[in-house]
C-alpha cells in the first residue's frame, strides 16, 4: 500500500468515528472532556458551534453518532453520546455572553428564510453575525416547525425549545408568525430579497387510501397532523382502544401520546418482522416500557366501519422469506385478521408538499415533483433560491437539517457577495500533541471498564398524568462522572513518524487490542490478513507508514479498535508515535467571510 | 515503561488456544523496564510462545537472577510459579526444584552479567548437568541496572555511551555451551518475534537444557553509534543460519517439510522442529563444524542466529541420575520419608 496521507483532511476525521457520523461534525470526544472537569458552559459551545441546538437535539436526535462509535465495536454499547450532550444544555451557565456580537451597520443584503424550523434557525444563526437583515416567515404563530409541532413535549419540553430558538431571533431577526407563504412568485418579485431560502419541512403526512378510509374519517388521523393538533391543544383527548399503523419514530411519537390521552389499549402495527423497522432501537424500547404492543407481520386491508363509525380494522397476516442477508425473497399471506380500534393514527411517512412555488420561476422539480437541489450547495436551479432540511431531499432528521442550513448560509453568504456557490472553502484538520511530560497527556488516557449509564426515567404511574412531564430525567451526578469516562478519546490520534523507529517492537507488544504490527508491504487485501489481530473491518482504514529505515517493513496500524490509551506513545524510546489531537474544521459562513476578508487563496 | 498498566481491554477476534485462552491471558504485571527496552520484546515472545504451547499456567516455572533481565519473569504468565533468585544463583534454585517436580516446565531468565559474570560457575554446571529447562539470555552487553558499563559480553572495540571503547575480549555464551556439551543452543534477536518464539517453544519443549542466547539491545545504554549490540548494528550484522520452526506433537500431522533442505528433528515427546537451513554450508547437528563456523562469523563482527545446534538424544538429569519417574510431591509419603530407622540403616552401611 501507498504510505497513508494524513495530510488529506478526511483521515483523522474518520478515525474520529461519532465525529464523521455526525452530518454536522460535532467535536464530540472534545465536549465530552469538558464535562469531565466540569466545564458545561464550555461543553455547550463546543457543541452550539457545530449542531446550534444542544438541548434539544440533547434529547431527540436520531443520534447516527452511537452506532458509529468505537466503543460499542470494541464492548457492546456505545458512549451515551447524546444524553451527555443533555448534560452539558441542563448544567451550563448564561451563554448570552459568548452568542456572536450582531454588527448594528447591516450588510446591505437581505435574506428570507420561508419555516421557523431548525434549517432556518441555522441559516439565520449562521449569517446574522455577518451582518445580514434576515426575516423568516413562519405560518404559525410560534416558531420552531417539526421540533414545536411533532415531537412531544413529553421527549421535548417547551422550555428548552425557547430557550434555543430565542438565542438566535433575539439576535435581531425579523419574525413573522401567523405569516404562511402563499405565492412564491409574490415573494420573489415584491419581497426584495437578495436570497431565498425554503426551510419549510415535510409538511405532508402519507394516506392510507383503503376501502373505509372515508367513511370512518372521523377516527382515522393523519400521524403527523395529529401530532400538530395535540401540540397546539386542539386535540385533548383520544379513544380507548387505538391503533398506530406504520413503525417509525412518527408512530412512536403517536403511540405514547395517545397513551397520555386517554387510551389504554394501543398497538403499533407493522408490516415486516423487527429487523425491518424504521424506528429507532431506544424510541422502540422507551414505548415498549409504556406496554405498547407492537405487532409485526400485519398488512392493512380495509377499515372496518358500522353505522357511521369506526369500529377497528382488518389486517392480511403476512409471512416471509429472507435469504442470507436478511433480505426479503418472497411475501405471503396467510390469513387474516380484525383488531377493534377506536382510533387509527397513520403514520407511515411523510413527503414534501409545494402548492405555494408556480412551477414557472426556474425552480425546476423532478419527476416526483420534488425541487431538484444541488447536494453540496443546496442551490436549487434558480439562483439565489435555496432549499435545506426535509425541504430539500425529503424527510430525515434535525441533526441533518442544521448541517443543511450551515451549508446553505455558505451558499446564501457566496452568493450574497458575488461569488459562485460552489468556490467553498475546503475543510481542514489540525493536529496538536497532546505530550505534557514523560508520560501525561492532555487528556485521560487510562481505559475505564465502565458499562454504559442507563437513563433514569420518570416512573410509569407518574408520567402519565400530564401531556408535558419529561419521561427522560437526566444522569445524575454520579452517572456523568462514570459516562464520561466511557469515551476513548478517538480524536486524540496517534500520530506516527517514520524516521524516528527503531523497530523496538515496544508498541506492539503494549497495545491492548492488538491493533499494531510492523511487515512487509502488500496490497491492501493481503495486508489486512498478516496483521496481529486480522482487520476485518474494511470500513477502517489501516494506517500504514513509509518504509521504516533499518528493515524497510512498514508500520500498519488497524484504526477499528484502537482505544487510544496512547502506551504505544509511551512506550516509544524514540517519541515515534505521539497522540495529537485532532480539529476538523468545517467551515461555515463565518469562516468564508474572514477567509475573504484577509484574502486567503481559496484554491489548495 | 509506561505509567499505565496495559488495559484489560482486548481485541474481540483474539484467537484462543487448546486451553479456551488467549494470549493476553499469559500476561504479566506491569513492566518498570525502560521504553523500547528488548527484553519487553522478549517477554512479549515468551507469551506467545506459552500460549502457543498450550501451558498451563499453573504448570509452569519462571526463575531469574538479578538484573534488568531478571525483572522480567514477573511481566508474562501471572499464573506461573516464580523464584527470583541471588544473583547468578538461579540455576542452582532452578536444579533443586527441577529435582524435586520434573513435570512442571521451567524457564530461567538472565543477563549476560547474571549469566556471565557471577553466574558462570553455576551456568557452566547446569549445561554439565543437562537439566530439563530453557535458559534464555538477554543479552545486551552492559550493565543496564547500573549505568551502563561493559559486561562480559560486550565486543572488544564496542563503545561506551560516554565514549570509552571496551579492550577485554567477550565471552560468547554460545560457543561455551557448545564446548560444555549443550544439547540445545539457539542464538536469537528481541527484534525478530518470527524467529524467536518458535526458537523458545522449541526450547521449552527439547528434554535438557536448552540455551536461547537473544540479542536485546539496551535502549537507554547501548543503542548509539559505535555498540556492537544496537538495535540497527545487530540488524546490520545478524544472519539467520538455521530457521526453526516448532510443530507441537498435536500437530505433528498436518506439518509439510517436504521442501528440499528442511530437516526435521523429531524430540521425546514427539513433537518435531523442523529445520530450514538458510546457508546451505551449516549443519546443526554436528557440534564440531557448527562451533567452527560460529567462532569464524564472530571473528567476522557477524551473529549466526537460529537454532545452531540441537542433539534431541541427549540425557537429561533425571535420566543420568536414575530418579524416580514421577515428582516428589506424588510419592507417598512413607516411602519417600521412612523414618529414623531406615535412615540409621542407611548410615550403618557407610560405618
Amino acid at each position: 500500500m501507498q504510505p497513508t496521507d494524513t495530510a488529506q483532511p478526511d483521515y483523522f476525521h474518520k478515525v474520529v468515528d461519532c465525529q464523521w457520523a455526525c452530518p454536522a461534525h460535532t467535536d464530540v470526544p472534545e465536549y465530552i472532556r469538558l464535562i469531565a472537569q466540569g466545564r458545561f458552559t464550555d461543553a455547550y459551545m463546543v457543541n452550539r458551534h457545530s449542531n446550534v441546538f444542544p438541548g434539544i437535539l440533547g434529547r431527540v436526535c436520531d443520534r447516527p453518532c452511537e452506532p458509529a462509535c468505537r466503543r460499542g465495536r470494541v464492548e457492546e454499547k456505545p458512549v451515551a453520546i447524546c444524553r451527555l450532550k443533555r448534560v452539558a444544555a441542563d448544567n451550563k451557565d448564561d451563554i448570552s455572553s459568548r452568542l456572536p456580537r450582531i454588527p448594528k451597520l447591516k450588510n446591505g443584503k437581505k435574506v428570507a428564510l420561508i419555516g421557523a424550523g431548525c434549517a432556518s434557525l441555522t441559516v439565520a444563526n449562521d449569517l446574522m453575525p455577518l451582518g445580514y437583515s434576515v426575516t423568516i416567515f413562519e405560518q404559525w404563530g410560534v416558531p420552531g416547525g417539526l421540533m414545536r409541532t411533532n415531537i412531544p413535549s413529553f421527549r421535548l419540553p417547551a422550555e428548552v425549545l425557547n430557550e434555543e430558538i430565542a438565542n438566535i431571533v433575539n439576535m435581531g431577526v425579523d419574525l413573522k408568525l401567523n405569516h404562511p407563504i402563499r405565492s412564491m412568485r409574490e415573494l420573489l418579485d415584491q419581497g426584495g430579497f437578495d436570497a431565498v431560502f425554503v426551510g419549510a419541512g415535510a409538511p405532508k403526512g402519507k394516506e392510507l387510501k383503503l376501502p373505509g378510509r372515508a367513511e370512518g374519517g372521523a377516527n382515522i388521523h393523519i400521524g403527523i397532523t395529529w401530532l400538530e393538533s395535540v401540540a397546539f391543544e386542539h386535540v385533548k383527548s383520544i379513544g380507548k382502544k387505538v391503533l398506530i399503523i406504520g413503525v417509525g419514530n412518527t408512530a412512536m411519537d403517536c403511540c405514547r401520546t395517545s397513551l397520555r390521552l386517554g387510551a389504554d389499549d394501543v398497538k403499533v402495527m407493522a408490516r415486516k418482522p423487527r429487523q425491518f423497522f424504521k424506528a429507532s432501537a431506544w424510541e422502540l424500547e422507551d414505548a415498549e416500557e409504556e406496554h405498547v404492543k407492537i405487532v409485526i407481520n400485519r398488512s392493512p386491508r380495509n377499515f372496518v366501519v358500522e353505522n357511521g363509525k369506526l369500529k377497528g380494522m382488518t389486517f392480511d397476516v403476512m409471512e416471509y422469506d429472507t435469504d442470507e442477508q436478511g433480505r426479503i425473497t418472497a411475501e405471503r399471506i396467510t390469513g387474516e385478521e380484525f383488531l377493534e380500534a377506536d382510533d387509527v393514527i397513520l403514520a407511515i411517512g411523510q413527503e414534501n408538499a409545494f402548492p405555494w412555488i408556480e412551477r414557472d420561476l426556474g425552480i425546476e422539480f423532478d419527476k416526483w415533483d420534488v425541487p431538484k437541489v444541488d447536494v453540496k450547495t443546496f442551490e436549487s436551479s434558480r439562483a439565489g433560491v435555496f432549499f435545506g432540511g426535509d425541504a430539500a431531499f425529503g424527510p430525515k432528521n434535525i441533526i441533518w437539517a442544521v448541517e443543511h442550513g450551515h451549508q446553505a448560509a455558505v451558499s446564501i453568504h457566496n452568493h450574497c457577495q458575488g461569488k459562485s456557490t460552489t468556490e467553498r472553502l475546503p475543510p481542514g484538520v489540525n493536529l496538536q500533541s497532546t505530550k505534557m511530560g514523560m508520560h501525561e497527556w492532555a487528556y485521560s488516557n487510562d481505559y475505564n471498564p465502565a458499562e454504559r449509564r442507563l437513563m433514569p426515567h420518570v416512573s410509569l404511574k407518574e408520567r402519565f398524568k400530564k401531556l408535558d412531564i419529561e419521561v427522560e430525567l437526566g444522569f445524575t451526578a454520579e452517572q456523568i462522572e462514570k459516562e464520561v469516562q466511557r469515551c476513548l478519546n478517538c480524536d486524540v490520534q496517534t500520530v506516527f513518524e517514520t524516521k524516528l523507529c527503531i523497530e523496538c517492537d515496544a508498541c506492539i507488544d503494549i497495545c491492548p487490542v492488538d491493533c499494531l504490527t510492523i511487515t512487509q508491504n502488500g496490497e491492501e487485501a493481503d495486508l489486512r490478513t498478516r496483521l496481529k489481530a486480522p482487520a476485518k473491518n474494511v470500513t477502517q482504514a489501516l494506517y500504514v507508514s513509509s518504509a521504516l529505515k533499518h528493515t524497510g517493513r512498514v508500520m500498519v496500524k488497524d484504526e477499528d479498535l484502537c482505544v487510544h490509551c496512547g502506551l504505544c506513545a509511551e512506550r516509544c524510546p524514540t517519541a515515534a508515535w505521539d497522540m495529537q489531537k485532532s480539529f476538523v474544521k468545517w467551515p461555515h459562513a463565518e469562516d468564508e467571510a474572514v477567509a475573504s476578508a484577509a484574502k486567503i487563496p481559496l484554491a489548495i | 515503561m509506561t505509567f499505565l498498566p496495559k488495559p484489560k481491554v482486548r481485541h474481540p477476534s483474539l484467537p484462543k488456544n487448546a486451553l479456551g485462552l488467549t494470549r493476553r491471558d499469559y500476561e504479566g504485571g506491569l513492566s518498570t523496564l525502560c521504553a523500547g527496552c528488548g527484553h519487553d520484546s522478549i517477554t512479549a515472545a515468551i507469551v506467545e510462545a506459552t500460549w502457543g504451547l498450550d501451558i498451563e499456567p499453573q504448570n509452569m516455572v519462571k526463575l531469574s537472577g538479578i538484573g534488568c533481565s531478571s525483572k522480567t519473569t514477573a511481566y508474562f504468565v501471572s499464573g506461573g510459579h516464580g523464584f527470583n533468585s541471588v544473583h547468578g544463583r538461579m540455576p542452582s534454585i532452578a536444579m533443586g526444584a527441577n529435582a524435586a517436580n520434573r513435570d512442571l516446565t521451567y524457564i530461567g531468565v538472565s543477563g549476560d552479567g547474571d549469566t556471565l559474570s557471577i553466574g558462570l560457575g553455576q551456568f557452566c554446571h547446569a549445561i554439565r548437568r543437562n537439566l530439563n529447562m530453557a535458559y534464555i539470555i538477554e543479552n545486551n552487553g552492559v550493565y543496564g541496572l547500573t549505568k551502563g558499563q561493559f559486561s562480559a559480553s560486550a565486543d572488544v572495540g564496542t563503545k561506551a555511551k560516554k565514549g570509552e571503547v571496551n579492550q577485554q575480549p567477550p565471552i560468547d555464551p554460545v560457543l561455551l555451551a557448545m564446548t560444555l556439551g549443550a544439547t540445545f543452543v539457539a542464538r536469537s534477536f528481541s527484534g525478530d518475534k518470527q524467529q524467536l518464539v518458535p526458537l523458545i517453544q522449541a526450547a521449552m519443549r527439547h528434554k535438557g537444557f536448552a540455551l536461547v542466547d537473544v540479542l536485546s539491545p539496551c535502549v537507554t545504554f547501548n543503542d548509539h553509534e559505535g555498540s556492537t549490540k544496537s538495535y540497527q548494528y545487530t540488524r546490520e550484522h545478524y544472519d539467520a543460519a538455521v530457521h526453526a520452526d516448532f510443530v507441537p506433537f498435536e500437530r505433528e500431522i498436518s506439518a509439510e517439510y517436504a521442501e528440499g533442505d528442511s530437516l526435521p528433528v523429531v524430540l521425546h515427546d514427539g513433537s518435531r522442529i523442523l529445520l530450514r537451513k538458510l546457508d546451505s554450508n551449516y549443519d546443526p547437528t554436528n557440534r564440531e563444524a557448527a562451533s567452527a563456523a560460529i567462532q569464524e562469523r564472530l571473528k567476522k563482527g557477524e551473529f549466526l542466529t537460529g537454532l545452531l545446534f540441537v542433539d534431541p538424544k541427549g540425557r537429561e538429569f533425571h535420566d543420568v541420575n536414575e530418579t524416580p519417574a514421577i515428582p516428589l510431591n506424588q510419592i507417598p509419603h512413607g516411602r519417600l520419608s521412612p523414618g529414623s530407622a531406615a535412615l540409621a540403616k542407611v548410615l550403618a552401611r557407610y560405618r
